[in-house]
């Protein structure tokens, strides 16, 4: 295994968040009955005619600037020719030679203090197809084109992942900066964000590359990492066995957890492209450019650089708060409601809520504490009002809708005990009760002071402050 | 009975008779002949009348448009709203649109009555019409001839007064070889200038809808309501249409008319020569300034038209699949089987031949050897043009080689039938405007002689033969019809 190199290049399909079609104005929106969505232009009728939604042009070269690309100013739709049911033209409206944008570049981190540079080779814009649905109506292919003519950005990047965790470092900084530009909805389970893997392997030291496989059908980050290296697996054994790995197409099985031949290359379409003559070249100004790049939001490097310098945030922190749009807006609406609690809320975003949301395998978009409600429970730690054990509780209440935290502390009776003179009698009756620890601790046994903390926070439920339990049980002891 | 456009027009605003009463005549009219001449795939008579009497209440209410009420005939391409569109094919026998073409909504707004729609070979590819599911259409002038085509069943209507004008598209000739042949005036106008939205199409590159009727001043009148920007075509034009019949009358006094030595060269018949020169003479006499020109690439355009038209329309017709509209085969046993039996009952021969040809040419390993070289193939010819136009106003010549030939004389020999569009196809190719006009008879067939306009100039082109028709009668010549 460990003389094999693996190389992988992903294709991403992003549906762009347009209102209407790219070449219609039939609504993109997803969830409406069959067919529905679907206008004269999207079924393909005779004589009717693409026209361009420039909105679908704008995010292209939104994208474009995020990444450094090249964009033309001479941008070529071509005709992908190929018969298939859920395609009413009988060929899909692409881009081939000329598309929107060029070469550019993002890093990724596939670890902690590891940045790697990933090229994009181009992003071109093309149609999305309909969809076939099989298993609707027996011996019958059910055809709903209302997904037909979605406005879709290819993301084709360089060969230069070399292991599934970078694979999907590299397509989880996409998906990230898509919904960062806003361009993108990002939802995989939808098909918003697709993912096609090209893994070949070779010897280390090689410079050639080995046969290459492009698997398909992969909806989730996850089996992104789980398909790439069972194919890395697949053909590594395939040439130690004196096998040959051959070019083809194959599609990821999440159920089986295997991928398995759906063409090879010899059954692949030519799809005789050509530049459509029912739409003229676009014309991209420097104005046009300058007027997207003048508009685009804070970018995830930016985000960073700014939470570590102006925030005093820990470089992977940043990174971490930053990897996704929807974080760092949580974090930052968390923020302005506690100014003064960076880290804190920071730790407890990265921490407890993450681990929720992982738990219960929600979105951040679908959270169920606010973060001016976070923000408020970390403000009550700092104010000595709970503490952090406590502030455990009362996040889980939170998460169970039973209200803010200061209505879960108020009604559940979590305010912490800071009064000394109840502390002082907490302190005494646990004293009196364990004259055999007090001999310890005064023999010079400082460990039996945890032993007594314990007793004390337990009498209290929890309570008491502990800084206050520390400092006066000290004196206690010692006298 | 009135025969021409402006006439009806005229005699409509004048309270002569009522659109009702012109639309019957026309019915009638096509009652009687249509079964001999096969002009129609269409009879909308009911749709035809509503119309009529629909256009007669616009007149009273005193919102008429010169159009008004005027009755005309359609090329079966146009998509028409609730009449089936069958573009003379098997696989669009059952196809109704549920949509106008732009040129149908521009008629229809302007209260122009639909009487049918024509006979053209089947998707417009071919240059006799004998390439269509509904029979061939007879040339009016001599039934045992072809119309020409593609627009053979609108030309063949116009001549034979089945309608005063009529809607046809041109994409290498199919406005103009059939013009020329049945003695009609048609004009395909530059390429962007009629929106071809729902105008089924064949080669998008090149298609462009335009009129027929008996006189430049007709189609000067129909071509204005025709012409005009949708935002629906992204190749259509956002340049203002001219007021065409008010353009027209200005004369060719000063005129610069080029003659390309390549259109008078070998091929052309002797005797069709003869009558174009006698019309050349005549606009010399009014004061136009003859010159020869040169369009050196001209042999390159038939093999450059071949290339560009059937690659496109290998493309066009995929979406004819048997799965959404148009006919499906029989008991398809799988998908595979589904398209193959669809498409192959469904198309005729000719189609057949244009997309594998065009599929051929757009295949890995061939395309820069076909179809890249087409493209560069077409700008040259494209730049012969626009030389020829830094010092002649208009490029004149012969529509056709030959007048029409005899129904069955070329169907063995697709080359030969191509070489029709010799002088008519490179037009297509550069975009330019073009039209044809009967200018006199070779053995009892009409001959059309071709004006070529620069880019955008329809008014230019109108004027010339609306001069030289001022002075002449051929273009109201009328075939004697049999039943």
């Amino acid at each position: 295994m460990s003389d094999w190199e693996s190389v992988i290049g992903l294709e991403i399909h992003a549906q762009l968040a347009t209102v209407s079609k790219i070449f219609s104005g039939a609504s993109t929106a997803f969830g409406a009955a069959p067919n529905t969505q679907a206008c004269v232009v999207d079924l393909g009728m005779p004589g009717v005619l693409p026209v361009l939604n420039h909105e679908a042009v704008n995010m292209a070269i939104r994208f474009g600037v995020a990444i450094g690309a090249e964009i033309d100013h001479h941008s070529v739709f071509a005709r992908k020719n190929y018969f298939y049911p859920d395609l009413p033209k009988g060929y899909q409206i692409s881009q081939f030679e000329l598309p929107i944008v060029g070469k550019g570049h993002i890093f990724i981190s596939p670890d902690e203090g590891v940045s790697k540079e990933v090229g994009i080779t181009r992003a071109h814009l093309e149609e999305d197809a309909g969809k076939s649905i099989h298993d609707q109506f027996p011996e019958q292919t059910a055809i709903d084109l209302n997904r037909a003519g979605t406005p879709l950005l290819e993301i084709v990047s360089e060969p230069d992942m070399r292991s599934a965790k970078e694979a999907v470092a590299y397509a989880r900084k996409i998906h990230s900066l898509v919904r960062y530009l806003e361009i993108c909805d990002g939802n995989m389970q939808e098909g918003s964000f697709r993912c096609d893997a090209n893994v070949s392997v070779r010897r280390k030291g090689d410079q050639k590359l080995g046969t290459r496989a492009e698997l398909k059908n992969i909806n989730s980050f996850r089996f992104l990492e789980r398909a790439i290296n069972h194919e890395i697996e697949r053909q590594i054994d395939l040439i130690e066995d004196g096998g040959k790995v051959v070019q083809e197409t194959r599609l990821y099985d999440s159920e089986r957890d295997e991928t398995r031949s759906m063409r090879s290359k010899e059954e692949a379409n030519d799809y005789r492209y050509f530049p459509d003559p029912d739409l003229l070249p676009v014309a991209i100004s420097d104005e046009d450019i300058a007027r997207i790049r003048a508009a685009l939001p804070e970018l995830p490097e930016q985000k960073k650089q700014r939470y570590i310098n102006d925030l005093g945030l820990s470089d992977y922190n940043a990174e971490l708060l930053t990897s996704s749009r929807d974080t760092a807006i949580y974090f930052e609406t968390a923020l302005a409601a506690a100014p003064e609690l960076v880290a804190q809320l920071a730790n407890w975003i990265l921490g407890d809520l993450t681990g929720a949301l992982n738990k219960a395998n929600v979105e951040m978009t679908a959270v169920p504490i606010e973060p001016a409600m976070l923000a408020q429970l970390v403000t009550r730690i700092a104010d000595s009002t709970i503490s952090g054990k406590i502030a455990k509780e009362v996040f889980e209440a939170m998460w169970q809708g039973e209200g803010s935290a200061d209505e879960i502390i108020e009604a559940r009776g979590l305010k912490q005990i800071t009064d000394s003179g109840a502390i002082e009698t907490l302190i005494d009756e646990v004293i009196a009760a364990n004259p055999e620890q007090v001999a310890q601790f005064r023999a010079g046994k400082e460990k039996v002071l945890g032993f007594f903390v314990g007793q004390i926070m337990k009498q209290s439920q929890g309570k008491a402050n502990p800084g206050q339990v520390n400092a006066m049980l000290r004196e206690k002891l010692k006298a | 009975m009135a025969k021409s456009v402006t006439e009806i027009s005229r005699g409509l605003a004048a309270g002569k008779f009522s659109s009702v009463e012109v639309t019957q005549d026309y019915l009638a009219r096509i009652a009687e002949f249509n079964p001999s001449l096969n002009c129609f795939i269409s009879v909308t008579d009911e749709l035809a009348l509503a119309q009529a009497r629909q256009a007669d209440d616009r007149r009273a209410g005193g919102e008429a448009d010169a159009l008004t009420g005027v009755p005309l005939a359609h090329k079966d391409l146009f998509c028409t709203d609730g009449v089936r569109t069958s573009c003379a094919s098997r696989i669009l026998d059952n196809f109704i649109a549920p949509y106008d073409a732009k040129v149908i909504e521009n008629f229809k707004s302007a209260g122009a009555v639909m009487l049918g729609k024509t006979n053209m070979d089947e998707f417009a590819m071919g240059s006799s019409n004998e390439n269509s599911h509904y029979g061939c259409v007879a040339n009016p002038w001599n039934t045992a001839h072809v119309p020409g085509g593609s627009s053979g069943g609108s030309a063949a209507a116009v001549a034979a007064g089945l309608a005063p004008g009529a809607s046809g598209t041109d994409t290498g000739g199919s406005i103009r070889q059939p013009a020329a042949f049945c003695g009609v005036t048609g004009i395909k106008p530059t390429y962007g200038r009629v929106s071809r939205y729902g105008m089924i199409a064949f080669a998008s590159s090149l298609d462009q809808g335009g009129p027929f009727a008996r006189s430049a001043e007709d189609c000067a009148l129909l071509l204005r309501t025709m012409a005009g920007f949708d935002r629906r075509d992204s190749t259509c034009s956002e340049q203002a249409v001219p007021d065409y019949p008010a353009s027209i009358g200005r004369g060719v006094e000063g005129l610069k008319i080029g003659l390309p030595v390549e259109y008078f060269a070998e091929g052309l018949d002797s005797k069709l020569a003869a009558v174009i020169e006698t019309a050349v003479d005549e606009l010399r006499r009014l004061g136009a300034e003859i010159q020869d020109i040169s369009l050196p690439n001209t042999g390159l355009s038939i093999p450059t038209y071949y290339v560009v038209a059937m690659a496109e329309c290998s493309s066009n017709l995929s979406r004819f699949d048997g799965v959404r509209f148009g006919y499906r085969c029989e008991d398809p046993v799988d998908l595979e089987d589904l398209y193959k039996r669809s498409r192959g009952e469904g198309f005729g021969a000719e189609v057949k031949r244009r997309i594998l040809i065009g599929t051929y040419a757009l295949s890995a390993g061939y395309y820069d050897a076909y179809y890249l070289k087409a493209q560069q193939l077409r700008r040259m010819i494209k730049d012969d043009f626009q030389k020829a136009f830094s010092s002649v106003d208009l490029i004149l010549g012969p529509t056709t080689p030959g007048v029409a030939f005899r129904i069955g004389a070329k169907t063995d020999d697709p080359v030969s039938m191509y070489l029709q569009d010799i002088y008519t196809i490179s037009l297509n190719l550069a975009g330019l405007p073009g039209m044809s006009l009967p200018v006199g008879f070779v053995d009892g067939l009409p001959v059309g002689m071709q004006l070529i306009g620069n880019y955008f100039d329809e008014a230019g082109l109108l004027n010339a033969a609306h001069s030289y028709q001022q002075v002449t009668d051929w273009h109201l010549q009328t075939p004697e019809l049999k039943v």
